[in-house]
C-alpha cells in the first residue's frame, strides 16, 4: 500500500506541472501590461517604464518567467491580493475549510443517495421503482445548480421561511444553538450539489451494478446459501464501486463546478466566491492563486480516488 | 440432410421476412428503434417546439426586447406580457426568446467545436501507435483534470476586452464562449474516437481496404470514420445540454455575455435579486434551461439506444 501511494504521489507531479503550464501560458497570453496605468500617466517618462520591466524581469523569455513563477509559488509566495491588502494565501486558507466542509458534505450526501438507489434499483432492472429512479435522475442532472438553487430559495427561504439564504460565518449562538445554526444555513448548499451529484451518481452506480450482478460467481454465491444481504455488500457492491470510483474521480472538476456556482448563490464565503468578487475586482494574484487551488483539489480527490480504487481492488494495491 | 428442412414452411416464411426487411434503409430501421424510446420521442416533439419557438416567435411576438416602461416594472404574467416583465418594465418573453436564440446557438456551436475537435485528436491517436498516441492522450488527461469552471472564468476574464475591441461585443464575446466551452470539453469524445478506431482498425474490412491499396487518409476517412460516428453523435447531443448549462452558469455568475443582451442565464442573475417581489422573473428563463437540457439529454438517451451497440451508461 505505501509504495503503491508514493507511485501515485510521483504520477500526480508532473500533471501539477502540466497544469502550471497551462495556466502560466493563459496569463503570459493575455493582453494586458501591468504597467499600463503608468504610459497613460505624463510625468513618468518612458525610460522609468523600461526601467521596472526590467526589474520585474517582464522582457525576459517566457520559460525564464514560468521557472520564476513557480518556485515562487513553491517557496509560498503567493502574491498579495490589491482589493483585500492581505497575502493571498492568507485569504485562501481564511476560505478553505468552507469550501471543503461545504463540498465534502454534500459529496457525502451524494453517495447516501446514490447507493442505495442505485442498488436497489439494479437489483430489479424495468421494476416501477428503477423506472421512477432513473425520470428522477435524468431531472436531477438536468437541473443546473443555480436553478435549484434559486428554487429552494423561494420554497424554503421565502415562501416557508424556514432556511437562512445567507451563510454567516458569525453566528453568535453558542453550544447545541451554534451548531443547530450552522446545519440549518448549511442544509440547502449541501442539499443542491448533493441532489446534482447524486443523480448522475445514482445512473453509475445502477449500471456497476448491473453489469456486476449478472456474472458467475454471484450466482455461486447465491447458491452457496449467502443471505440476500452478503451477496448484495460484500460480492456484488464491492466490485461494482470499482468503475464508479473512477467516473466519480473524472467528475471532480464539475464538482468544484458546481461548487463555485453553489457559493454565489448562498453567498458562502468560500474560495469559489472569492474567485467570482476577486475577477469582478481585477484582482489578478488572487484569480490566478484559487484557480491553481482549484486544480490542487481536483488533483488530491483524483488521487484520494486511486486510494480508494487500490482498498476496492486488491489487484492494483499489490501489483 | 439441409436439404430436408427446406421443404419445411417455416424456412419459406423467415426467408420471405428477411427479405422484406432487406428493403428497410438504415434511417428507417434506425427511426424503429428510437420510437421504442417514447420519452426520447416525447423529448424530440419538445425540443423542436422550443427550438421553432425561439427561432420563428419573436416573427409573430413583435415586442422589442430593451422597451423600458416603469408604469409596469415586475408585473406578473399577464395577457400583454406572457411572461411577466422586469424591473424596468421589459417584456420577459421577448427577452427569454432571444435568449434562447443565444443559448442554443452557443450549444450547438461549442458542440460542433467540442465534437469536430475531439473527432480530429481521438483519430490522431487511434490510427498512429506510440509516441503520438501516448502524448495526445497524456494531453487528453491533462484537461480532464483541469478544474474547468475557474479556468472559463479566467480565460474570459483575461480575454474578454481584446476580442471585444477585435470583432465588436456581441460577436467577440460569443466567440470566445464558444471557443472556451468547446475547447474544455472535447475530451470525452477523443477518447470515444481512439477506443473506436482501435477496434475497427483491426477488422476484416478495413484490412481488406489496406490490401487494396488504400492510403492509410481513405482508410480513415472512408472506412474507420463513418462506422465511428454512431458513438460520437450520442456524445455530441449530450455535448449540446453540457455546453447550454455551461454558457447559462457563465451568465449567471455575470461573467458571460455583456449585461444587455439577454441570455437565460443573464435573465436569472438579474432576477436573483427580485425573487420574493417577482419570482417569475426567474421561473420562466429556468424553466427554458431546464427544459432544453432535460430533452437534449433524452434525445441523447434515445439515440444512444439507437446508435450505440454498446451498453447504456
Amino acid at each position: 500500500m505505501g509504495r503503491y501511494l508514493v507511485r501515485r504521489l510521483l504520477i500526480a507531479i508532473p500533471s501539477l506541472i502540466g497544469i502550471s503550464v497551462v495556466l502560466f501560458t493563459v496569463l503570459a497570453l493575455a493582453p494586458g501590461d501591468p504597467f499600463e496605468e503608468l504610459a497613460t500617466n505624463p510625468n513618468i517618462p518612458a525610460a522609468v517604464r523600461a526601467a521596472l520591466r526590467v526589474k520585474f524581469g517582464l522582457d525576459d523569455p517566457i520559460a525564464i518567467r514560468y521557472l520564476r513563477w513557480f518556485t515562487a509559488m513553491l517557496h509560498g509566495d503567493w502574491g498579495f491580493s490589491f482589493v483585500s491588502r492581505v497575502d493571498v494565501d492568507v485569504l485562501i486558507l481564511q476560505r478553505l475549510p468552507t469550501t471543503l466542509f461545504v463540498i465534502g458534505s454534500s459529496q457525502v450526501l451524494a453517495l447516501l443517495i446514490a447507493l442505495p438507489v442505485g442498488v436497489y434499483a439494479a437489483a430489479r432492472p424495468y421494476s416501477i421503482f428503477d423506472q421512477i429512479a432513473s425520470t428522477l435522475a435524468f431531472v436531477g442532472f438536468s437541473l443546473p445548480t443555480f436553478f435549484t438553487g434559486i428554487l429552494f430559495i423561494l420554497t424554503f427561504s421565502i415562501y416557508l421561511d424556514w432556511l437562512p439564504f445567507v451563510y454567516r460565518t458569525d453566528i453568535s449562538a453558542t453550544g447545541w444553538q451554534w451548531y443547530w445554526e450552522h446545519i440549518r444555513q448549511a442544509a440547502m448548499p449541501v442539499i443542491v450539489l448533493g441532489l446534482f451529484q447524486g443523480a448522475s451518481w445514482t445512473r453509475y452506480v445502477r449500471s456497476a451494478v448491473l453489469d456486476v450482478i449478472r456474472l458467475d460467481y454471484v450466482t455461486t454465491a447465491r447458491a452457496k446459501g449467502l443471505a440476500e444481504r452478503d451477496v448484495m455488500g460484500r460480492h456484488v457492491v464491492r466490485n461494482a464501486l470499482i468503475p464508479v470510483v473512477t467516473l466519480v474521480a473524472l467528475q471532480m472538476p464539475a464538482v468544484f463546478g458546481g461548487a463555485i456556482v453553489t457559493e454565489q448563490i448562498f453567498r458562502i464565503p468560500g474560495i469559489g466566491s472569492l474567485l467570482i468578487s476577486s475577477i469582478l475586482a481585477n484582482d489578478t494574484p488572487t484569480v490566478m492563486a484559487v484557480t491553481f487551488v482549484f486544480a490542487c483539489l481536483v488533483i488530491l480527490f483524483n488521487l484520494l480516488a486511486d486510494i480508494i480504487y487500490g482498498w476496492l481492488d486488491p489487484r492494483i494495491a499489490y501489483r | 440432410m439441409a436439404g430436408s428442412t427446406r421443404a419445411l414452411p417455416t424456412a419459406d416464411v423467415s426467408a420471405r421476412a428477411i427479405a422484406a426487411r432487406k428493403g428497410v434503409s438504415p434511417v428507417l430501421e434506425s427511426w424503429r428503434r428510437f420510437r421504442r424510446h417514447r420519452l426520447a420521442v416525447v423529448s424530440t416533439a419538445i425540443f423542436v417546439l422550443i427550438v421553432l419557438t425561439v427561432a420563428l416567435g419573436p416573427l409573430w411576438w413583435r415586442v422589442p426586447i430593451n422597451d423600458i416602461d416603469f408604469a409596469a416594472s415586475l408585473a406578473g404574467p399577464s395577457w400583454q406580457h406572457p411572461f411577466g416583465t422586469d424591473d424596468l418594465g421589459q417584456d420577459l418573453f421577448a427577452r427569454v426568446l432571444y435568449g434562447g436564440r443565444i443559448s442554443l446557438a452557443v450549444g450547438l456551436a461549442a458542440m460542433l467545436v467540442a465534437v469536430i475537435a475531439g473527432t480530429v485528436i481521438g483519430a490522431l491517436a487511434g490510427i498512429s501507435r506510440g509516441s503520438v498516441d501516448a502524448a495526445l492522450m497524456w494531453l487528453t488527461d491533462l484537461f480532464l483534470s483541469l478544474p474547468q469552471l475557474p479556468l472559463l472564468l479566467l480565460i474570459i476574464y483575461l480575454f474578454r476586452d481584446s476580442l471585444k475591441a477585435l470583432a465588436g461585443p456581441e460577436a467577440g464575446v460569443y466567440m470566445l464562449i464558444v471557443a472556451v466551452i468547446g475547447g474544455f470539453r472535447w475530451m470525452p469524445v477523443a477518447r470515444l474516437v481512439r477506443a473506436q478506431f482501435f477496434s475497427l482498425r483491426e477488422k476484416e474490412f478495413v484490412e481488406a481496404a489496406r490490401a487494396l491499396g488504400a492510403s492509410t487518409t481513405r482508410q480513415v476517412v472512408r472506412h474507420i470514420l463513418p462506422n465511428a460516428l454512431g458513438p460520437v453523435i450520442v456524445a455530441g447531443t449530450i455535448e449540446v445540454a453540457a455546453a447550454i448549462i455551461a454558457e447559462s452558469t457563465l451568465s449567471f455568475l455575470g461573467l458571460g455575455f455583456p449585461p444587455d443582451i439577454p441570455t437565460w442565464g443573464r435573465l436569472l442573475y438579474d432576477a436573483k435579486d427580485y425573487l420574493d417581489i417577482a419570482p417569475h422573473w426567474a421561473l420562466f428563463p429556468g424553466a427554458a434551461i431546464f427544459l432544453s437540457v432535460l430533452t437534449i439529454n433524452f434525445i441523447g438517451d434515445g439515440l444512444r439506444d439507437t446508435l450505440d451497440p454498446r451498453k447504456v451508461m
